[in-house]
């Protein structure tokens, strides 16, 4: 990615040296690249989200919430095409599975979304300012760190009655505290750094400089953490949902199918196996992915 | 020292006074209450119940009274336990959820440091990736999945351990305790080996760990003596999280194993709007995660000279 050079100065530097440099993310995909267990998660991550989609969608010859009341407990068969079996309602499994898969997810990327907003805003203001403004911010997450919030989710989620759009705020609002504290750590070692002082010295703009110096080099953790962020959310929602206070049904996600199953594994044991594999496997996914980011675009934490 | 336990305290005044607040206004604005029963009860019951319970005052008032009582250590009568205090019923729990969640930060923590230890010490060997393969399995199968998964693997398949259903009356035995302890601890053990695994490594790199082994330390000394001591810093500081992450696991555990802990009790009393319970639970365990996280701090601060509170 050419971010860090301006057009002008790009053809500038094509002139004087005749050896390209590799940007840093250049350098990153190509480690990424070389991290098997990574890119075989990218794959399958790949090939889930395209079937959730198409689970949404309804392509399945069977629809998630259609009850075939002489089905109960079948086990996984291909008769009717019941490839994972049927629930204690009668209900396709396949269909169920990528249904509560697409909402795990969809959970997952919304609420990290309202935790990277909240997160990176209240971190780069922190750490931008700095003084007692930053020591008052910052002492507040601390406290907030220390609390059981998923007492208060619970207690949201009683209240406010089981909504989808509560859940995306209510765990984006819980898990934004570790991304504060990131960029803000970020953004105040980079104020440091030679190469923003010499922007400074070169008389570059404030502008500018958060710009091409700043925002690149504090994007490169974000992602990371972002990665990371969304199996906790998606495992946050499943723990709420395993509860019985997550999405409603017949709408489904994989904490619920997998609260289900469980109380159903004597009779019925792939109504909680295949919910738990699915959600192990998108974990397991997600988990490598952010690692290997990591060691891609931090070589040094390795 | 003694300034920074003093202002620390001074701080978790304030806080603890507003988790009291934004639990309490939260739960009364909620829709329905304790006494919405499925069978609806005549007006003049329902009004002496509220007057009873003191909720025909206003909410503000409701607050206040509650407060006062608090002051005075009264954590106020259940309002669907019959004939049971909030004291009382957080008194029977408390011994089940404290014994779980202690085996489970001692198994945790020896079990977690061990292998992330070795795992630093045979960097890139095969025992290091079994050992990261088995931290990124306990990440991401949650409690929920193992739980079910180990009672029926165990319990019913095998039949060694029994299933659940841990009654303070039968004793906690250690046949009943080991599968709830077990995958309570599991996600805990994956961090805190993956966190062990990270600082050894650290650590083994430093120049004073180069000269202990140029002076001729036998190996063994090196690590237990040099390296270890400083490379468990990072596992100190994470004990405060640490306990709050158990303490939410042991929500899902104790509804899981059906255990008569207080997680089980705070489930089924934010279901049914019992609100002296749940403040009761919830008051209860934020003082209980601050104070751990006060005395990880400490200790924290203890074990590494260059940390000075002023």
């Amino acid at each position: 990615m050419s971010t860090l050079a301006t057009p002008g100065e790009k053809a500038e530097l094509m002139e004087t040296a005749a050896v390209k440099g590799r940007s840093l993310w250049e350098d990153a995909r190509a480690r990424l690249m070389r991290n098997k267990a990574a890119v075989v998660s990218i794959i399958v991550l790949g090939t889930l989200v395209v079937l959730a989609i198409l689970g949404q969608l309804g392509v399945w010859v069977h629809d998630y919430d259609t009850i075939y009341r002489e089905e109960v407990w079948v086990p996984p068969t291909f008769e009717n095409w019941h490839l994972f079996g049927t629930d204690a309602q009668g209900r396709d499994m396949v269909a169920r599975t990528l249904v509560g898969l697409g909402v795990s997810l969809m959970v997952g990327i919304v609420a990290t979304i309202v935790s990277l907003v909240i997160g990176v805003t209240w971190g780069a203001t922190a750490g931008f300012i700095g003084g007692r403004v930053d020591q008052a911010m910052m002492r507040f997450v601390d406290i907030l760190y220390s609390l059981p919030f998923i007492f208060f989710v619970i207690i949201l989620m009683v209240v406010f009655g089981r909504n989808i759009i509560l859940i995306f705020v209510a765990i984006g609002a819980v898990e934004w505290l570790t991304m504060a504290r990131i960029v803000r750590g970020q953004t105040i070692a980079l104020k440091r750094m030679e190469f923003v002082e010499a922007a400074e010295a070169a008389g570059v703009s404030q502008w500018m400089i958060i710009q091409r110096h700043i925002i690149p080099n504090v994007l490169g953790p974000v992602v990371v953490y972002v990665t990371l962020m969304i199996p906790v959310v998606i495992l946050a929602e499943s723990f709420l949902s395993f509860l019985g206070l997550g999405v409603q049904e017949p709408l489904t996600s994989l904490g619920r199918l997998i609260s289900a199953g469980a109380q159903d594994m004597e009779v019925a044991p792939w109504t909680l196996i295949v919910p738990a594999v699915t959600m192990m496997v998108t974990l397991f996914c997600l988990n490598f992915i952010g690692d290997g980011l990591r060691d891609a675009i931090d070589p040094k934490d390795r | 020292m003694f300034g920074f336990i003093f202002r620390r305290v001074l701080i978790a005044i304030p806080t603890i006074l507003v988790i009291i607040a934004v639990a309490f206004f939260m739960m009364h604005a909620a829709p329905g209450g304790p006494f919405d029963l499925e069978r609806p009860m005549p007006d003049e019951t329902r009004q002496l119940l509220m007057a009873r319970y003191g909720m025909d005052q206003p909410v503000w008032k409701q607050y206040l009274d509650y407060m006062v009582n608090l002051f005075q250590g009264d954590l106020g009568p259940s309002l669907k336990v019959r004939d049971k205090d909030v004291a009382e019923i957080v008194a029977e729990g408390f011994p089940v959820s404290a014994t779980i969640g202690i085996c489970s930060m001692i198994l945790a923590v020896i079990c977690g440091s061990f292998l992330g230890s070795v795992a630093a010490l045979r960097q890139n060997t095969s025992g290091d990736f079994a050992v990261m393969t088995f931290a990124m399995v306990g990440i991401s199968i949650p409690p929920f999945v193992m739980g079910p998964i180990l009672a029926l693997f165990f319990g019913l398949y095998l039949g060694w351990l029994p299933t659940g259903g841990l009654d303070p009356r039968l004793g906690m035995t250690p046949d009943r305790l080991i599968l709830p302890v077990v995958t309570l601890a599991l996600p805990q053990i994956a961090i805190i080996a993956r966190l062990m695994r990270a600082s050894m490594i650290e650590v083994l790199r430093s120049n004073y760990i180069r000269t202990a082994r140029a002076k001729g330390l036998s190996p063994s000394t090196v690590i237990v003596r040099h390296a270890l001591r400083s490379a468990i810093l990072p596992l100190v500081s994470y004990l405060g999280p640490a306990s709050a992450a158990l303490i939410s696991g042991s929500l899902v555990i104790e509804v899981v194993f059906q255990l008569p802990g207080i997680g089980k009790h705070f489930i089924d009393a934010a279901l049914q709007r019992d609100y002296t319970l749940v403040m009761g639970v919830v008051i209860i365990y934020a003082s209980l995660i601050i104070v751990l996280n006060l005395i990880a701090d400490l200790l924290y601060g203890v074990l590494n000279p260059k940390v000075k509170y002023e």
